[in-house]
């Protein structure tokens, strides 16, 4: 109310700064595209990749980016929680990154979303483990190149179960025991995230189920997942699970504080196991879900893809050839230097010494042995559906019978949109 | 009105400091300083809220899966997809049932808040603030809060350290849905959240009833306490409470930040732009059925507000008085 007697001077002021500070907005929403620009040689590209959580890897994808010479890499590292999200917002806008990181899924490829990398791969084709040129193939055409590939299975406490005198679970049945003896007033069994979501795939893998048929039908709903999912109700209710820790299923602290004595995780976590534990743990596989199933592995993973719309296809298929392809020396360094992962050119994965012995050569064994692979007509909108099947089935109380019918509606619907 | 008053107060003192501009002249006109005042807000306001909404409308026709910029017209499939989808019109219909509890909660709490302030003789400038801080804390930050350490599922969170004391076992709040402890959490962040902001509104309104009408009323023969609060300070907060509850009815309906921090990857608590984004916005990049939930979601609050109007006499404030 005082600016009413005021001078103009201060209004003016006033009126200027509201006007500049309206004016700086609207720029900076242009500006925002992640680009540093200047330096380099003209081209600049944009990369997203996750946030890994082993120390040392984003300086890691940085000092890639920075010895290549022939374009001006710029890496955007993000939250992993909010990375599929963000990355599928961003590829609809002209701030969309030119690569990015992601995992083989077939929507991406009808919609045009990335390019085909044939070319760049077709002559190391023979060196790549075929179930990863597999899982990126659509019509013949190859669309991303394998960094990583991740199995995924259970660690477990050797003192622990020892002192339980509980047995290496080879069957679901037998973890829900196990999880049980194990549990006591400061240590719960089994750790298998908040929401169970990790341990979807191989629960129906176990169960002599799997996602899609060969003919790109509805394969996962079958007595045994049905089985398998009263089975994780069960064990759901028990309360021996670890439910509400403060990290999630994909970080090992959990297991190295002792807060669970088992916990669903990936060989990436390995060297931090290892540091904190000593050698006081083991690796298992997700064991049979019913009598007749089978163990099972997921061997998830990471890819680089090329975004088919950037103005910069060339420039960064270039890249994605020099460091994914050409650049054997940092490939090991990205599998094994941080956390653990295997690399996806046999030639690699053959002289990768720090996964030759230990629990790292078993987790390899486990990978080989009951891996599976993504299937690329499996996409995310399928995953979400199977994930709120989990969700009304598991964590509440729904007919697991009804909770299936309904992700197969959902399923149905991507699949008729996808495969006609 | 005030424009005026200033206008005529400013324009000879700007003619003194400097006759020979006439840009001063031009600047001081009232529709220049309208523009001035309102471009900005006006240009955000149509390229962020209008434009989009347009936008969202003409999407919601189309098939429109993993583009922005369809071309394959299908006229109402989309509603009919989403309105015959359980769980979008199963979130609509809980956060109807939550916007129930939640409003005239925080409506409760707030006035009672003010009342305490207000009544308050010494360090009511302190209460103030200290009960409006929340009001500066950004839901995500206060969810994680509320996710990591007071309702954190393991033995050592605060709530369930508490509760130990006592003997009784670890509750997994957040991730158990059966009993539904979840909405403990999501109710009590959100009134820590809200209810500073609306004790502010509720404050102001206080001081602004005239001091010889509480007089008068005593001299009636009104006892203080409940009968004044009843007969007098209710009635004069009219117009404050209808806006507060407007408010909080658009805040339940848009409620979307707490939910999504708290409650990852649920089927439930949801509600209807959690539902939307995980339905067809997020991931699965449905932008034709996300849009219709949307132009849906945006209409039934329209509805709503209008209808609460009518009701409570949004708008009539000043005559009601």
């Amino acid at each position: 109310m005082s600016a009413m007697s005021s001078n103009w001077d201060r209004r003016s002021i006033l009126r200027a700064a509201a006007g500049l500070s309206a004016a700086g907005a609207l720029t900076a929403c242009g500006g925002n595209n992640g680009r540093s620009g200047g330096a380099g040689s003209g081209t600049n590209l944009t990369q997203f990749f996750h946030a890994y959580g082993e120390a040392g890897t984003e300086q890691a994808i940085k000092k890639y980016a920075k010895a290549y010479d022939k374009a001006n890499v710029t890496t955007q590292w993000i939250t992993s929680a909010d990375f599929e999200s963000k990355l599928f917002a961003t590829l609809l806008t002209d701030s969309a990154p030119d690569l990015f990181e992601f995992h083989p899924q077939i929507q991406m490829i009808k919609s045009g979303q990335v390019a085909d990398l044939t070319d760049i791969i077709e002559p190391v084709k023979s060196e790549f483990n075929p179930a990863d040129i597999k899982s990126h193939t659509v019509d013949g055409k190859i669309y991303g190149v394998r960094m990583i590939d991740d199995p995924q299975f259970f660690f477990y406490r050797k003192s622990m179960l020892e002192k339980a005198k509980v047995e290496v679970p080879t069957s679901l049945d037998e973890l829900m025991e196990a999880a049980a003896k194990l549990t006591t007033g400061k240590v719960k069994g089994l750790y298998l995230g908040d929401d169970l979501h990790s341990v979807i795939d191989t629960m129906i893998w176990s169960a002599g189920a799997d996602h899609l048929d060969e003919k790109n039908q509805i394969a996962y709903h079958t007595p045994g997942v049905i089985e398998g999912i009263k089975k994780m109700r069960k064990l759901f209710t028990s309360g021996d699970l670890l439910l509400g820790a403060p990290t999630a299923s994909w970080d090992p602290s959990s297991l190295n504080q002792g807060l669970c004595a088992i916990q669903f995780c990936g060989m990436w976590a390995m060297p931090a196991i290892q540091a904190a534990l000593g050698d006081d743990w083991g690796v298992f596989p997700f064991p049979k879900t019913i009598d007749s199933g089978k163990p099972s592995v997921y061997n998830g993973g990471w890819s680089m893809f090329v975004n088919a719309k950037s103005e910069n296809v060339e420039a960064a298929k270039a890249y994605v050839k020099w460091l994914w392809i050409d650049q054997k020396e940092y490939q090991e360094d990205w599998a094994t230097s941080y956390g653990f992962h295997i690399p996806p050119r046999t030639s690699l994965a053959q002289t990768a010494t720090k996964l030759k012995s230990g629990n790292a050569a078993e987790g390899v064994k486990l990978f080989n042995e009951f891996g599976h692979f993504d299937n690329i007509g499996w996409t995310q909108a399928m995953r979400t559906s199977l994930e709120d099947v989990f969700a009304n089935a598991v964590r509440k109380d729904m007919d697991p019978e009804k909770a299936l019918d309904k992700a197969d509606e959902a399923v149905d619907r991507e699949l008729k949109k996808l495969f006609g | 009105m005030s424009t005026t008053e200033t206008r005529e107060l400013a324009r000879p003192a700007a003619a003194k400091a400097s006759p020979a501009k006439p840009r001063r002249a031009l600047r001081g006109s009232p529709t220049v300083n309208f523009w001035l005042f309102t471009g900005p807000f006006l240009i955000g306001l149509t390229v962020f809220v209008y434009a989009p909404i347009l936008w969202s409308l003409y999407l919601s026709f189309f098939e429109a899966r993993f583009t922005v910029t369809p071309d394959k017209f299908v006229g109402l499939e989309n509603y009919t997809y989403m309105l015959t989808n359980d769980d979008f019109v199963g979130s609509l219909v809980t956060f109807t049932a939550f916007a129930a509890f939640i409003v005239p909660t925080t409506w409760a709490l707030s006035l009672g808040l003010a009342l305490l302030v207000n009544r308050l003789r010494f360090m009511r400038a302190f209460f103030r603030s200290v009960f409006f801080l929340p009001t500066a804390c950004s839901y995500v930050a206060a969810s994680l809060i509320w996710k990591m350490s007071i309702f954190s599922g393991v033995r050592f969170g605060l709530m369930n350290t508490v509760l130990d004391w006592f003997g009784i076992d670890n509750i997994a709040w957040l991730v158990d849905p059966n009993p539904p402890w979840y909405w403990v959490v999501i109710v009590s962040a959100r009134l820590w959240l809200q209810s500073g902001f609306y004790m502010i509104l509720f404050i102001a309104a206080l001081q602004n009833i005239p001091g010889e009408l509480y007089e008068a009323a005593a001299i009636d023969g009104a006892k203080p306490g409940w009968q004044t609060f009843r007969y007098i300070t209710l009635p004069q907060l009219r117009a404050t409470s209808t806006a507060v509850v407007l408010l909080l009815l658009v805040a339940a309906y848009q409620a979307f930040d707490e939910f999504y921090n708290l409650l990852s990857k649920t089927t439930w608590g949801r509600p209807p732009l959690v539902e939307l984004y995980y339905k067809a916005l997020g991931e699965s990049q449905d932008y034709g059925a996300g849009s219709a939930g949307a132009v849906v979601l945006t209409v039934l609050i329209c509805a709503v507000t209008l209808l609460q109007g009518r009701f409570m006499g949004f708008g009539r404030g000043e005559e009601s008085k």
